[in-house]
């Protein structure tokens, strides 16, 4: 603006519009793209996107009357021992014979596809051991969802458990006597 | 000639359009970006192909470490605060106005309550080089039940939530989970990724 004014005469000022002309009207965006650029790269790095997942759980409650707890007959049931080192033992009822599988797709999901098909009361006990991994349970647990098992519960790891994986169990003894 | 024109049209090109979409980008990314919330302890969390989204609010998150240390997460401050008054009651300490406030501002902790005041009177980067212990969560001692009876008192309709580390023994999971069936929460959450192969 200043300097218009120094300008004055007429054929100054059209000089002056002349030269406003060849101004160019584009402002360099460089700075500005490189902020949002800056700040398009900072958002896209801390974003999130997938929220972590969750899985219901529903626990029986503790029933210290054992009378009023269920009971299952055991031909309905199928033991599945959670163990260390990602192994899986599973029997049904209380008698051997104990077989190992995995966590594959070939291993506890048959098993389950299989004895639930051959017996649809088969109710699934859940025994975690406690040097298995929490990963373990929640494994088995999407297991149950993936094939669609409704009747199963988590229970403790007994004895008598230990007794019939290691094969030394009081039943084998039942068993010996009866012939 | 051609030399001559390539001097008068100076190689500038038309930024407009990709300012546009990256303005549009970082507007997007500003408004869906919520920042994730400092963990006190990292936790690795199995896989599973569930697909129930984590509620944003009204909830605890019971996270294990994978050495077995257990902390504790609630959203909301004033829930928090007030959780925190029952707790002081149970356990015969007063909190100051400061340290309250500083509690509500703190994300995950695993302290038990009996240095918990001193905790809280440090300021938030000298809390960053504390191995924090974990909560109590075994019979002897288990400060766990009281949080979470305290965090229904302050907020009845909270959601419980268990994350758990991989690798975490079963043992300590259990005794969490046991903690809460004692306390009659048989419904709660256990934190999951997705899955990546179906």
């Amino acid at each position: 603006m200043a300097e218009i004014q120094q300008g004055g005469g007429g054929g100054h000022k059209k000089g002056g519009k002349v030269r406003a002309k060849k101004q160019s009207t584009k402002i360099d965006m460089t700075p500005m793209v490189d902020l949002a650029f800056l700040l398009l790269t900072f958002f896209i790095l801390t974003t999130t996107f997938n929220k972590p997942k969750t899985m219901e759980v529903n626990m029986p409650d503790k029933v210290d009357n054992p009378e009023q707890q269920t009971k299952i007959n055991e031909k309905d049931i199928l033991n599945v021992v959670l163990a260390e080192d990602d192994k899986i033992f599973w029997w049904i009822g209380l008698e051997p014979p104990v077989s190992t599988t995995n966590y594959g797709k070939d291993g506890v999901r048959k098993v389950l596809l299989e004895q639930t098909r051959a017996n649809p009361k088969m109710m699934v006990l859940i025994k975690p051991k406690d040097e298995s991994r929490y990963e373990n349970m929640v494994n088995i647990l999407d297991e149950m969802d993936i094939t669609k098992t409704q009747r199963y519960a988590i229970v403790e790891f007994t004895d008598d458990d230990k007794a019939i994986i290691s094969g030394e169990l009081p039943t084998e003894e039942v068993v010996q006597e009866a012939p | 000639m051609g030399k001559v024109k390539v001097h008068r049209n100076p190689p500038s090109l038309d930024m407009t359009p990709m300012v546009d979409l990256a303005f549009l980008l970082v507007t997007f990314f500003m408004l869906t970006t919520t920042f994730a919330p400092e963990e006190p302890v990292v936790v690795d969390i199995p896989n599973s192909v569930s697909e129930i989204i984590l509620p944003d609010k009204d909830r605890i998150i019971i996270s294990v470490a994978d050495d077995g240390r257990v902390f504790f997460d609630m959203d909301n401050k004033n829930h928090r605060m007030s959780m925190l008054r029952y707790m002081g009651e149970k356990y015969g300490i007063s909190f100051s106005p400061e340290q309250q406030n500083s509690f509500a501002i703190l994300s995950g902790f695993g302290i038990p309550m009996n240095v918990l005041p001193q905790f809280l009177d440090m300021d938030p980067d000298e809390r960053k080089g504390v191995t924090q212990p974990g909560i109590p969560a075994d019979s002897v001692n288990n400060e766990l039940a009281d949080w979470i009876v305290f965090a229904r008192m302050s907020n009845p309709k909270v959601r419980i939530a268990v994350k758990g580390d991989r690798d975490t023994n079963y043992k300590t999971v259990e005794q969490v989970i046991n903690t809460l069936i004692d306390r009659k929460v048989l419904r709660f959450n256990l934190i999951t990724g997705l899955e990546q192969e179906v």
